[in-house]
């Protein structure tokens, strides 16, 4: 059975439909990410799921229970805010004992259970002190505290890591993972970066304009981008017209223009069915610069101008021209980055590439 | 003259023009009062300068004033509950309401545009003897004689709760809409009910606000003249009635200053335990 389940879920605000038709099924225990840019529906959705928005249509279940019509307060759910969101006017102790307190919970046992829940997060000794005098990470742990402390069916995180500063960000993600391994909780998790929905989720739901881009592992969604939003949207792609050549038993044969005719595994292109045309996609850090001269190796080459040069410390963003073709490239830096203007050779696998089936031109810029 | 110097001077050079008009114009006037509440007035009409206990004696211990100014700590204390109950509702409305908060603070603000006179006169049009009350009453066939309505501490009451409720809701607004509302969201989600989620959070939130109106409309109405006035009988007056007698009645200047001052007293104790527990901050985010 699972843990949630949407079925035709439709959102409209007036004659602006936020969510289109939405269908889920969320396992029991795992972490699920609604993973989209701002306005794609992702909070939408988690706030439906949460009551603390009516769906227009649809069904929401929670354990296999009809859930559309029981208030917020009755759905025992776990809800943690980007903000935050702890009650000022009392202690971090009596936040997290809010919850226990509407549900039957003695003294004693509420004691020991907020004690419990602040070992859990690491923060034992703060149960006497007020939100304010914490700080964010802090203030965060003590949301997640006061959200799992009434063990709910499913916990709620509505981009609970982007008011953090970036390495506080990363400590937070790991820890929050720790946590919700350890008490083995359903959770639903909102966010619009990527690289959180990566590192963390069981199964990432990509979201563009209110409908469901893909559903998939980490890696699927990542290696094998279902759409070309999923491509952009996860991490820097490159994106080629070209035609598609068939179909030979488990291999798809693809021909670019200024490019070498490819061969890329058929489980890389489940989409295309045959001769039209189609879309390479190849990510920015799978294409390695390599100096013009250096000799041939097992790998696909084509010949580059670096226009333009990112430099970030340990790696490099190239701006790279191929033929009519604007590519972007992301390599580690060895001794020194290319320079504008090199002429460079353009190495890659054709393993790593994968094709959408497509209709007009459109280049990565 | 160093940065450091001149930085430090800058605040007061903008300070200037306001202070020497609250100097020259509040300080001095006040100190003359003061001084004033001190003299003896003579039968003759002339006031005889010194330094007498008499007016002071008279106002502390003058069971007719102390009834008086007693009456009107509880008119203002009604008052400023009656505003509180209606006040925290509309102000909660507000505050909550989306988009067109702007229209209903503007609608709040609407009533100050008509002179404070006017509008305590409207209710001689509603509630006098041939006003829209009675009329409607005799009309319907209810009662067959107009009845008083008019010229009684109810009638008082309810007009400075016309005249103070905007400053009420405007500060309980201020105080809640600074509160975050997904506090109230993150209540219902962990099993309070939108009422007990409200009790336990917004409520105690709001408090500062709610204080800072209501030390607003209890010194406003403490110090109320106009009100008993126009819509109070003979025996509603209130203090700043008793100032008005003495002062442009009897031309007791010397007694008018210090009951003045002694009203003053009253409400600046009052403000100081405010300021003690709440701060003048509040009040400074309420009134802007």
């Amino acid at each position: 059975m699972s843990a949630v389940s949407l079925t035709n879920i439709v959102k409209q605000f007036g004659t602006f439909t936020a969510v289109h038709r939405m269908s889920l099924d969320i396992a029991q225990g795992s972490f699920v990410t609604l993973l989209g840019p701002s306005g794609c529906g992702k909070t939408t959705t988690l706030r439906m799921i949460a009551g603390l928005l009516d769906a227009t249509e649809g069904e929401i279940a929670i354990n296999g229970k009809r859930m559309n019509d029981v208030p917020i307060h009755k759905r025992n759910l776990g809800l943690v805010f980007q903000n935050y969101a702890l009650f000022p006017h009392k202690t971090v102790a009596e936040n997290i004992a809010f919850g226990l307190n509407y549900r039957n919970v003695s003294k004693e046992e509420t004691q020991r259970k907020v004690a419990d829940a602040l070992e859990l997060v690491q923060l034992p000794d703060l149960g006497a002190r007020y939100p304010k005098e914490l700080s964010g990470g802090q203030q965060q742990r003590i949301a997640l505290a006061r959200a799992i402390v009434i063990e709910p069916d499913v916990l709620l995180l509505d981009e609970p890591l982007s008011a953090l500063d970036a390495n506080l960000r990363e400590d937070m993600r790991v820890e929050l993972k720790r946590i919700q391994q350890r008490i083995g909780v359903t959770t639903v998790f909102v966010t619009h970066d990527q690289t959180e929905a990566l590192a963390m989720s069981d199964q990432i739901i990509v979201m563009s304009k209110g409908r469901v881009e893909q559903v998939g592992s980490p890696e699927e969604v990542y290696n094998s981008p279902a759409s070309e939003f999923v491509a952009q949207f996860l991490g820097a792609s490159n994106i080629l017209s070209g035609t598609s050549l068939g179909i030979q038993g488990d291999e798809l044969g693809l021909q670019i223009i200024d490019f070498p005719r490819l061969v890329i595994p058929r489980s890389r292109a489940p989409q295309i069915t045959g001769v039209g045309p189609a879309k390479l996609v190849i990510r920015a850090e799978k294409l390695h610069l390599v100096p013009k001269t250096a000799p041939a190796d097992d790998r696909l080459a084509v010949a580059a101008t670096v226009e333009n040069v990112d430099y970030q410390g340990q790696s490099a963003r190239y701006f790279l021209r191929v033929g009519n073709h604007a590519l972007q490239a992301i390599n580690m830096i060895e001794d020194h980055p290319f320079e504008t203007g090199a002429q460079v050779s353009l190495r890659f696998r054709a393993k790593d590439c994968s094709a959408l089936p497509g209709g007009t031109s459109h280049d990565a810029q | 003259m160093s940065i450091e110097a001149r930085e430090a001077r800058q605040p007061w050079i903008l300070l200037a023009p306001a202070l020497t008009a609250i100097f020259l114009l509040l300080i001095v006037p006040l100190l003359f009062i003061v001084v004033y509440s001190f003299w003896l007035r003579s039968a003759v009409g002339a006031d005889t300068p010194g330094f007498f206990l008499d007016n002071w004696k008279a106002a502390l211990t003058d069971r007719f004033y102390r009834d008086i100014l007693l009456n009107t700590l509880k008119i203002s204390a009604i008052t400023t509950i009656a505003c509180a109950l209606l006040g925290y509702p509309a102000a909660y409305f507000i505050a909550r309401s989306q988009g067109n908060k702007m229209i209903l603070l503007i609608m709040l603000m609407l009533p100050f545009w008509i002179s404070y006179i006017i509008r305590t006169m409207s209710w001689i049009n509603i509630l006098g003897v041939s006003g829209a009350l009675n009329s409607v009453l005799m009309s319907l066939g209810i009662v067959s004689e107009p009845i008083q309505m008019l010229y009684n501490e109810t009638t008082v009451i309810l007009g400075l709760t016309h005249f103070l409720l905007p400053f009420m809701v405007l500060n309980i607004f201020v105080s809640l809409d600074g509160i975050d509302t997904s506090l109230e969201d993150a209540a219902t989600s962990l099993g309070a009910t939108r009422w007990q989620a409200f009790l336990q959070v917004t409520l105690p939130l709001s408090l500062p606000g709610l204080a800072a109106g209501g030390l607003l409309c209890f010194v406003l109405g403490a110090g109320t003249y106009i009100t008993p006035v126009v819509l109070g009988g003979p025996r509603d007056a209130m203090f700043a009635n008793l100032v008005f007698e003495a002062i442009i009645r009897q031309l007791n200047w010397p007694l008018g200053s210090a009951l003045s001052l002694l009203l003053l007293m009253v409400l600046g104790v009052l403000v100081a335990i405010y300021n003690r527990y709440l701060g003048m901050a509040q009040l400074a985010k309420g009134l802007g």
